[in-house]
């Protein structure tokens, strides 16, 4: 009894073990890929490959991070993209990627991570509500939903992913305003 | 059991036996994952994947495996299938792997593919039991893809992300949240049993 169920967790662990091997490759490859495709997606053109030049910033009171990712064309520095995050969505994490241009102007927004209720907060990743942020400042535009006081036409029947997707945007456009000297 | 042919073992996972509409068995990722009708095919053919692999193995070590223990080495075996499941989808389909979440791991725990492992596996032969797993995975990837199409269709207006009424269609969207899973699920298995189940 002992003898056959040691066996078949033996086998199991080795089967499982020699998986993993071959899968971890391609796991990591595929994370990467998203980032880079995402960075690609919320910069202007650039020369350079900023997943290279990737800058951690750390966030007072957050045990995670914002990464920076500056796009350069030639020498200059052209965008930067940040990626960020926020646990206020409707099912927790929901992380972006967002680029801004050297005016601190949203260029384009990428969702890289949520667990948003689909068909309701899923629509964050869709084009009509993108659209409300593209070349706007953070600056003068206020990111929050228009029921809050603010200037962002929130998703129908998902007020709370809205405001979390302004509040990540919010914490990447402070982080840049603050980290764009040192970078330059 | 064994004096079945082939092909009523088959069909029978898939109308007669059919294991959401007629057994309603592993419920969890019925309700769970069905709010889109991808999501509802690629858990389908999740599952049906370990189904097939687990019937496979266990009706291969039944005779070597002692009465007693026989159901923590099921479960041994299943969980091991769907790691591997877990890992290739994370590794090449991350998109659905994102999807499916918390509900892939928990294939573990559906009782249909226990429930098959302990009442037909360990009692028949190889062929017989990969036939056996591939009906009643069939039928499981039927039966989540017609509930997730129908409650994409109700709630987001939308089959396989296409759109079907334009973008600003007010739809129901009940279907997509929780409660709809429940008022689709019993619409489906009322009509699914009127149709195909007669006694």
């Amino acid at each position: 009894m002992i003898l056959s169920l040691t066996i078949i967790a033996l086998v199991s662990g080795a089967s499982l073990g020699f998986m993993n091997e071959l899968t971890k490759g391609p796991k990591e490859e595929s994370r990467k890929q998203k980032q880079v495709e995402a960075i690609k997606s919320v910069l202007p053109e650039i020369t350079n490959n900023p997943f290279a030049e990737k800058i951690p910033v750390a966030v007072e009171g957050q045990k995670d991070s914002l990464f920076f990712f500056p796009g350069k064309k030639g020498d200059g520095l052209s965008g930067m993209a940040v990626s960020c995050f926020t646990y206020s969505g409707y099912n927790g994490l929901i992380k972006l990627m967002v680029g801004f241009n050297m005016n601190g102007e949203i260029f384009n927004i990428s969702v890289l991570d949520q667990k948003e209720t689909p068909g309701l907060g899923t629509k964050m990743t869709t084009e009509p509500f993108v659209k409300q942020f593209i070349g706007k400042n953070p600056g003068q535009f206020k990111l929050k939903p228009t029921k809050d006081g603010g200037d962002v036409d929130a998703l129908t029947g998902a007020t709370i992913t809205t405001r979390a997707y302004c509040e990540a945007v919010q914490q990447a456009y402070d982080g840049f305003m603050t980290e764009k000297e040192q970078i330059k | 059991m064994s004096k079945l042919n082939t092909w009523k073992i088959f069909t029978r996972g898939i109308i007669k036996e059919n294991p959401t509409f007629v057994m309603l068995l592993g419920m969890c990722p019925v309700l769970g994952v069905t709010t889109s009708a991808f999501n509802g095919l690629g858990m389908g053919i999740a599952t049906t994947f370990v189904l097939v692999m687990s019937n496979l193995v266990v009706s291969l070590v039944k005779d070597f495996i002692p009465d007693k223990v026989r159901i923590p080495a099921f479960i041994v075996v299943i969980a091991t299938f769907v790691t591997v499941v877990e890992m290739v989808l994370e590794a090449y389909v991350p998109f659905l792997y994102e999807q499916l979440g918390i509900f892939i791991p928990l294939i573990v725990v559906n009782c249909l593919i226990l429930g098959r492992a302990e009442s037909f596996a360990s009692k028949n032969n190889i062929v017989p039991s990969i036939i056996d797993g591939l009906g009643m995975g069939l039928g499981f990837t039927f039966a989540l893809t017609i509930l997730g199409g129908m409650r994409e269709i109700l709630g987001n207006g939308t089959v396989f992300d296409l759109s079907l009424f334009g973008q600003d269609a007010n739809m129901m969207i009940l279907f997509i949240l929780p409660p709809g899973a429940f008022i689709a699920l019993a619409y489906l298995v009322v009509i699914f049993n009127k149709i195909f189940v007669k006694n």
